[in-house]
């Protein structure tokens, strides 16, 4: 059995919420947090008072936020805007109602998205540009600069300039990329795999390989510190997070936190200290602190109640989580 | 960890009925909910029952394993149709005319997030019994889809004579004998017989497959995919048989469609039961051989251009 030393808890400073349904993601809208429900249904809720609104005709698939929207895709083949007040609004609707498998939003505002094989970019000014790709992508991300956005799929991850009419670059990798992140200065794309890996390029003239293997699992969940410096997955039964400065992690071993004996299944840096909020699959959190490893107990392990959703507001003030069988809350760190 | 869902493959050349046995299975009363998943998107028409358009999007895992292939749509699907547990009981995927059955097969063996959430229940395969042996002629994905499968539906009877229907009969039993064979007109046999089959659970690998105890089956030796079973009438030495099969699977996994095998081990009270699709190999040690069960040891294989002489030959050289 686990001899760790018990964590500091941070139990007592967790407002609960109950959401009813798998959280699949969750944002702060300014003070309301959005949660978004796997029955396609987002629940708001704004100092301890909650509503929810139908964002989906069926289930809710994928999320992001550009701070004042959390956009979201669905079974139904739609991809809906919905602000921290009013009526969820309908970007697109495929006509096939094809999944919307993956969505993105850049901080100006633009939004992508995929329907089957076509991928979809909005520019903050409303053009629309579409692209057919060679597999159902899962993961889309902008540029941190430029509007530029990386497709993960089949073979390897696209670059595509959606409003020029250049060919997009393809950074070749043979297995299915799943995920895809930029790094904050924008030098670096990394994938999460099938092959239970992230696989990352340095950009620039002759794009440079990274690999990052030895999960037992898949590394679906990815977070960038504020400073850019470390990138933290999910995969295996500690956070694992890899140095990017300089060259990037090549050659260099990563650090390993909140070793416990579940598998952790989200993480999420805090926005202005190398803090990092650790969901597992027994649905334990941990808050770790890099610089020392000190760990703080923000909820038990609960079977059943799997990390499935994490966010920090804007100030780094509140964490809000969500879990597999729909419990949910917002941590609210003590103090200053 | 919760029930795993159980998952039916639909396979069947253009033609044979699968529509037609899809529409059955999801219009009929039999107090199931499913989510099926369709190659041709928005042609079946159903109602309460969540359908899912998908691609088949076939890639090779970067393992080194050229036949590890895997369905990367399957897995995305399967993986948003899980945080939606609790509508659904049971999942049906439905493949095209033209797909190879094992690639679906081995995503449940690969893909660890699927395995633990699912479970491969039964390949069940629609014929023609008018046309399968033109199919069979023209058509090697054909061919694999019956060799794969676990319950064969031969439809469309009433187009063809008995003695016909004898012939095709054979055809089908000399590439797989071991399947639940069901002879209909309209697809038209009770849903109860498709369902909850359990034939990939290792525990059942007997219970389902009464032909696989007996010894000896006739083969038409024209046929390149065809089954064969070998027999050691006692135990074997898991030191020379895991290596043995370990070598075959890698060696000549790509001609292996499914391999199955129920195993006494020297000085081992509890049987060994294994399955196979290509070169990935699936086994445990099991429940304890019954008193009175006479412990034997039996290997089958079903695939392409086997060398059955050398099989026999190496199964033969690990017996204890």
């Amino acid at each position: 059995m686990e001899t760790i030393t018990k964590p500091v808890s941070l139990r007592e400073h967790v407002v609960p919420i109950d959401a009813g349904e798998h959280v699949v993601g969750a944002v702060w809208l300014k003070q309301t947090l959005a949660l978004a429900l796997a029955d396609g249904r987002v629940l708001r809720w704004r100092d301890g008072e909650t509503e929810s609104v139908e964002a989906h005709a069926g289930g809710l698939l994928c999320t992001a936020s550009d701070g004042a929207r959390l956009i979201s895709g669905g079974d139904d083949g739609r991809v809906v805007a919905t602000p921290a007040e009013g009526a969820p609004e309908e970007i697109a609707r495929d006509q096939k109602r094809r999944w919307i498998d993956a969505v993105t939003v850049s901080p100006s505002g633009s939004i992508a998205w995929n329907s089957g094989r076509d991928v979809h970019a909005r520019d903050d000014k409303g053009k629309l540009r579409s692209l057919d790709v060679a597999s159902t992508p899962q993961g889309l991300a902008f540029a941190p600069k430029g509007y530029r956005l990386a497709i993960a799929q089949m073979n390897g991850v696209l670059l595509w300039y959606p409003n020029t009419e250049a060919k997009p670059d393809f950074l070749e990798w043979k297995g299915s990329h799943l995920d895809v992140t930029w790094s904050p200065d924008g030098r670096f794309v990394v994938t999460a795999m099938q092959e239970n890996a992230l696989h990352g390029w340095r950009l620039g003239e002759k794009p440079s390989h990274m690999r990052m293997t030895g999960y037992p699992a898949k590394p679906r969940s990815l977070s960038w510190s504020h400073d850019g410096l470390w990138l933290a997955s999910s995969g295996a039964d500690a956070a694992i997070v890899w140095p990017f400065q300089g060259e990037g992690p090549t050659g260099k071993a990563p650090r390993e936190c909140g070793a416990r004996h579940a598998k952790v299944t989200r993480v999420a840096f805090h926005p202005k200290a190398l803090v990092l909020a650790i969901g597992y699959d027994d649905g334990c959190i941990l808050l770790v602190r890099l610089t020392d490893a000190s760990e703080l107990l923000v909820r038990p392990a609960q079977r059943g109640s799997g990390i499935t959703a994490f966010a920090w507001d804007k100030f780094g003030k509140r964490l809000a989580f969500g879990a597999e069988d729909g419990a949910a809350g917002v941590l609210t760190l003590p103090g200053g | 960890m919760s029930e795993k869902i159980p998952v039916t493959v639909l396979t069947g050349y253009l033609g044979a009925g699968k529509t037609t046995l899809l529409n059955r299975i999801l219009t009929e009363d039999h107090g199931k909910k499913f989510a099926v998943i369709v190659n041709e998107f928005g042609e079946t028409g159903i109602d309460g029952d969540l359908v899912v358009g998908a691609d088949e999007e076939v890639f090779e895992m970067n393992n080194g394993c050229i036949c590890c292939t895997v369905r990367g749509d399957l897995i995305r699907i399967l993986d948003g149709l899980m945080k939606r547990k609790g509508k659904f009981d049971a999942i049906i995927v439905e493949t095209t005319g033209l797909a190879d059955p094992a690639p679906v097969a081995q995503t449940f063996f690969v893909d660890q997030d699927v395995g633990d959430a699912t479970k491969l229940d039964a390949v069940v395969t629609v014929t023609d019994a008018k046309w399968l042996k033109d199919r069979l002629k023209d058509a090697p994905e054909a061919k694999n889809q019956i060799a794969f499968a676990d319950v064969i539906i031969l439809n469309k009877t009433d187009l063809v004579t008995p003695n016909e229907l004898a012939e095709v009969e054979a055809t089908i039993r000399a590439i797989n004998p071991y399947a639940k064979l069901h002879k209909t007109t309209r697809c038209d046999l009770p849903i109860a017989d498709l369902l909850d089959r359990n034939a990939f659970d290792l525990d059942r690998i007997l219970d389902i497959e009464p032909d696989f105890l007996e010894a000896g089956h006739h083969h038409h030796h024209s046929e390149d995919v065809r089954s064969m079973s070998f027999t050691i009438p006692g135990d074997v030495d898991p030191e020379k048989f895991m290596p043995w099969i370990n070598d075959i699977s890698q060696v000549q996994g790509p001609n292996i469609l499914r391999s199955k095998g129920i195993l006494a081990f020297k000085d081992e009270p509890r049987r060994f039961v294994f399955q196979g699709v290509h070169m990935i190999l699936d086994g445990d040690l099991q429940r304890d051989w019954k008193s009175g069960e006479k412990r034997e040891s039996r290997l089958v294989f079903i695939g392409r251009d086997l060398d059955e002489a050398e099989l026999r030959k190496g199964f033969m050289a690990c017996a204890a």
